[in-house]
């Protein structure tokens, strides 16, 4: 169940932890997946903060809506969200943004996710199909992205079989991870930026247009 | 805190932007930091005063979104008005989509550095 669309938003507790004032680059990523896959856990497991959550609601005609009995227009639909956030020098934070990657979302996410600089696709290998849409979509917008499988009990199939079922490119890295620990968690997302590294090499090796 | 969202009337929020749908601005992003140039004012509304507040340190859009329990587009109203009447400033992330410039080296760099020190 994903408390970030169930539960009413949790009162601030604590002190926030402010960032520093010369703070003034906000990149993003992107950790996407179905419902109970992981997402708030690993986001929860590398933030410097404890995860906050948010919405965004969008109008939008002839979409068909889970709940409509807050918001004025028949035809809004509401995305939760949660983030966390990594401080990585004194002008530069990462926030990292758990979203649901269902379709009936994806049209929010052009507006609240454009210019991640990338995408972690969190899978449970029970219910691959859940992120054939979300890799779809990352592909045709061209956001660079690598595959997670979450470790639930132990793997069901072999990472070729996870490789194969989700039609992935192989340059597309596809490792296993544990949500629920920081360093599982961390190699997960340098595994991303390691994969980001080498887009940009071989974009760097191209001829200058 | 005051949380003005979290109360779920419709007509709250409309009466929070004056019906506006829409900011001002269109440049604000998720990640966009708002700071504060100036303290709360009598008259001001409390969700522009405790956006100020919460700005004496720079903080991002959805910070601020998920502090106040307001969505976010109706956070990027407040903000944007806040920022039309000078009290705050914005900081516009150097990485945007739009034309997909490359992520620089230098900031991806910063990523893989910052990362491993986790
Ligand atoms: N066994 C196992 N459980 C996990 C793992 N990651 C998350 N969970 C659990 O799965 C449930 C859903 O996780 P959550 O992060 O809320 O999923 P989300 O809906 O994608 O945000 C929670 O009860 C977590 O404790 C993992 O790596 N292994
Ligand atoms: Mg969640």
């Amino acid at each position: 169940m994903d408390s970030a669309l169930s539960e009413s938003r949790p009162v601030p507790d604590g002190p926030r932890a402010p960032l520093g004032d010369r703070a003034s680059n906000g990149l993003k990523i992107v950790v996407v997946g179905g419902f109970g896959v992981g997402k708030t856990t690993m986001v929860r497991s590398v933030s410097e903060i404890r995860p906050l959550n948010t919405e965004e609601t969008m109008t939008r005609a002839g979409v068909p809506t889970d709940d409509t009995s807050h918001v004025p227009e028949k035809t809004a639909t509401t995305v939760a969200f949660d983030f966390g956030r990594i401080t990585l020098d004194e002008e530069t934070v990462l926030y990292l943004f758990g979203a649901p990657g269902q379709e009936r979302f994806w049209f929010l996410w052009d507006r609240l996710f454009a210019g991640t600089i990338g995408a972690v696709v969190l899978v449970d290998d029970r219910r691959l199909d859940e992120s054939w849409y979300a890799i779809d979509r990352l592909e045709h917008h061209g956001t660079p992205f690598i595959v997670a499988r979450n470790d639930f009990g132990g793997p069901r199939h072999s990472l070729e079989e996870v490789r194969e079922a989700l039609d992935l490119d192989p340059r597309v890295p596809l490792i296993d991870c544990d949500a629920r620990s920081r360093r599982s968690s961390k190699q997960v997302l340098l595994t991303l930026a390691e994969h980001l590294q080498t887009l940009h090499g071989a974009h760097a090796a191209a001829p200058v247009r | 805190m005051n949380r003005p969202g979290t109360d779920d009337r419709p007509d709250r929020l409309y009466t929070l932007t004056s019906g506006r749908s829409r900011p001002s601005r269109e440049d604000l992003d998720l990640v966009t930091l708002i700071v504060a140039e100036s303290g709360p004012t009598a008259g001001l509304s409390s969700e522009l005063a405790a956006i100020l507040r919460l700005c004496v340190h720079p903080t991002s859009v959805v910070e601020i979104s998920a502090e106040l329990g307001l969505p976010v587009s109706i956070t990027k109203i407040l903000v944007s008005d806040l920022l039309d009447a000078g009290r705050a400033t914005a900081r516009h992330p150097r990485y945007t989509a739009s034309g997909r410039p490359e992520l620089d080296p230098a900031t991806l760099e910063k990523v893989l550095v910052g990362l491993r020190a986790l």
